[in-house]
């Protein structure tokens, strides 16, 4: 018999300790995704068809040129940023609250040898590829539809780098969701986050229009507090050859800035995600 | 379904669960309240308890769902302290609430479960059969689990905590919603495991259910161990050999306790009830004698324990 011991158990911040059952998590969330496969995919795919067609065609054919490029290449790596952050933030708040709440698949997981750290980061995991996931069916819609109006849009081979790139991204966006998602107290909660934080992005990160159009000050503002603005340089540099310029700085500053204000918000959301659900769910 | 099945060793009677001065405070509510018990490899013991005893919380606490306010919890030679991972492999959950996977069907709920625990794919759906086919759910194997009733869901429960062939299997009100028929699979279920040397904690309200499969009963009230034995040592101790029941009469009440001068006399609503281990013969003559009708004489029984020593009143949440 071990010694017995009476102390009480600590419930302090601490860095998430975390095994290889991540994947077990990752898969379960993977198998469900597989048997629905069809309503997935389809409004995947839809979403950015429209995009394309009412802006790009649309809009695009009252805007002759934005930084040099057709209308519709400036907007189309957008769009693969905009369908990766989709992808994570709604996997990781409607999803992962819809499963731990009414569903009670996280208690069922808890009571194997998975932890909670676990179930987290793998629903976190599992977000990011959802984006990465969409990215991919984004891309292939624009590379068709480059290749039918022979206009391609994707202009560099840089663009294989894509499902990488939404990965991390997706990484970013699934660990602010899942923030938002251990404080929610109920479901409706989400209207906050999505009308305060994702719809104002999702105009302002150099998606719609240039960022460069905005005042210094506002642009700096962006490029310093949007997560979507860094994706959007990332996605934009591999799909194109280049980033807006901002601020007087070019692709090849803002990439490596972009990277690292990703990896750095990621880790930081990551390890605050897990403390905070942990918090939610150890009573 | 237990074909294959590891037989725990029962030669030494190993403490194999210990609490000490375990304690679960919600806020400032103290749900477990300090309290200490030991449970033997091999046992099968009943937690019994009003609503809101405080069961539902000791069994959390006994596969890390919570962690203890304060006290130990040992399991296996591991404390709940800090080796959760290593506890969970080894215990097997059917918790009270349903928590089963609603994404999946049924079959696909064992196999997705096994998985947690490392199992081979073909070794969990080998697993998931036996159980199904134990279990009487095969026919609704490739069903959402929204098409399952509330009996049918509660044997999945029991199935899927079995898989993983736990040494230590907890299942927090297993016959809760059962036909007769289904709670008689589920005591099976109990005996077989019971034979192969599984240490079961149950938790019921049926106190026939305990008496006939529990080899100890812990009864619990306000976060507290009122009661710890073998039934039958209950039942003697507490209440005697028999109960006789009849209508209220106040005229008879004071002959009752005249006949019946050792024996404790209940009045509850319309009825009296006497607790005694005086022969049937005392019995025979006194309701002859008074001509007495609308009478029960039966065995004393641990739902006799339970009431007595927790009371009559209902719990509400206090
Ligand atoms: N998550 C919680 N937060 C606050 N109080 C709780 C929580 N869970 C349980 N309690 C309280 O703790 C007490 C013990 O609850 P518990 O579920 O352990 O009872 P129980 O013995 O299993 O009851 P039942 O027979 O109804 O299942 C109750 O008073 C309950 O209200
Ligand atoms: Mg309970």
């Amino acid at each position: 018999m071990t010694e017995v011991n009476l102390r009480k158990s600590p419930a302090k911040f601490s860095i998430p300790k975390i095994s290889s059952n991540v994947w077990k998590v990752w898969r379960r969330n993977a198998d469900v995704f597989t048997k629905t496969i069809g309503v997935n995919f389809l409004p995947s795919m839809l979403e950015p068809i429209i995009y394309l067609f009412a802006f790009g065609f649309g809009l695009g054919g009252f805007i002759p040129e934005v930084n040099g490029l057709p209308y519709i290449n400036f907007i189309a790596p957008a769009l693969v940023a905009i369908s990766v952050m989709n992808g994570a933030f709604f996997e990781c708040t409607y999803g992962s609250f819809v499963r731990m709440y009414y569903q009670k698949t996280f208690d069922a997981l808890v009571a194997t040898p998975i932890s909670i750290d676990e179930v987290v980061a793998g629903e976190i995991l599992w977000g990011a590829t959802r984006g990465a996931i969409n990215s991919t069916i984004v891309l292939t819609v624009i590379g068709i539809s480059g290749l039918l109006t022979a206009n391609p849009i994707i202009t560099t081979p840089l663009f294989i780098l894509m499902p990488i790139i939404a990965f991390f991204s997706g990484l970013m966006l699934s660990s602010i969701a899942m923030c938002f998602t251990a404080i929610s107290p109920n479901i409706d909660f989400f209207n906050y986050p999505i009308f305060l934080f994702i719809t104002p992005m999702l105009f302002l990160s150099g998606t719609f229009f240039p960022m460069n159009t905005l005042p210094n000050p506002a642009q700096g503002l962006a490029l310093t507090t949007l997560p979507l603005a860094q994706i959007v340089n990332l996605t934009r540099g591999a799909l194109t050859g280049a980033t807006e310029t901002l601020l007087g700085l070019t692709t090849k500053t803002l990439i490596p800035i972009s990277i690292i204000w990703i990896t750095i918000i990621t880790i930081i959301f990551f390890i605050l995600s897990i403390n905070l659900m942990k918090k939610r769910l150890i009573r | 379904m237990f074909v294959e099945w590891v037989i725990f060793s029962n030669e030494s009677r190993d403490v194999l669960i210990k609490a000490v001065k375990l304690t679960k405070k919600y806020d400032d509510f103290v749900a477990v309240d300090g309290i200490d018990f030991e449970i033997y490899s091999g046992e099968c013991v009943g937690f019994l308890g009003p609503n809101g005893a405080g069961k539902t919380t000791t069994v959390r606490m006994m596969y890390c769902f919570l962690p203890p306010t304060s006290g130990d919890l040992i399991i296996a030679g591991l404390s709940v302290h800090d080796r959760c991972r290593e506890i969970k492999q080894v215990v097997g959950v059917a918790p009270q609430e349903d928590n089963l996977d609603l994404d999946f069907s049924v079959v696909k709920n064992l196999v997705v479960y096994a998985r947690y625990f490392d199992i081979s794919k073909e070794e969990a759906l080998k697993r998931a059969n036996e159980q199904l086919d134990f279990f009487q759910l095969q026919e609704k194997r490739d069903m959402p689990i929204e098409a399952l009733s509330t009996g049918m869901k509660r044997r999945l429960i029991f199935a899927r905590a079995l898989l993983h062939k736990p040494k230590v299997l907890l299942l927090d009100e297993p016959t809760t919603g059962l036909d007769p028929q289904a709670r008689h699979l589920v005591w099976d279920a109990v005996r077989q495991l019971k034979k192969l040397h599984v240490t079961i904690i149950l938790t019921t309200h049926y106190m026939d259910e305990a008496e006939i499969l529990c080899d100890r009963i812990i009864i619990v009230d306000h976060g507290k161990i009122i009661e710890d034995g073998p039934p039958k040592e209950l039942i003697k101790k507490h209440i005697g050999e028999n109960v006789l029941e009849l209508d209220y009469d106040s005229t008879l009440l004071p002959m009752l306790k005249q006949t019946f001068s050792d024996a404790r006399i209940e009045v509850i609503g319309e009825r009296m009830q006497v607790f005694t281990s005086k022969p049937y013969s005392v019995f025979d003559g006194f309701l002859h004698e008074h001509k007495i009708q609308n009478v029960t004489l039966r065995k004393a029984n641990l739902e006799d324990v339970f009431l007595k020593l927790t009371g009559r009143a209902l719990r509400t949440n206090d």
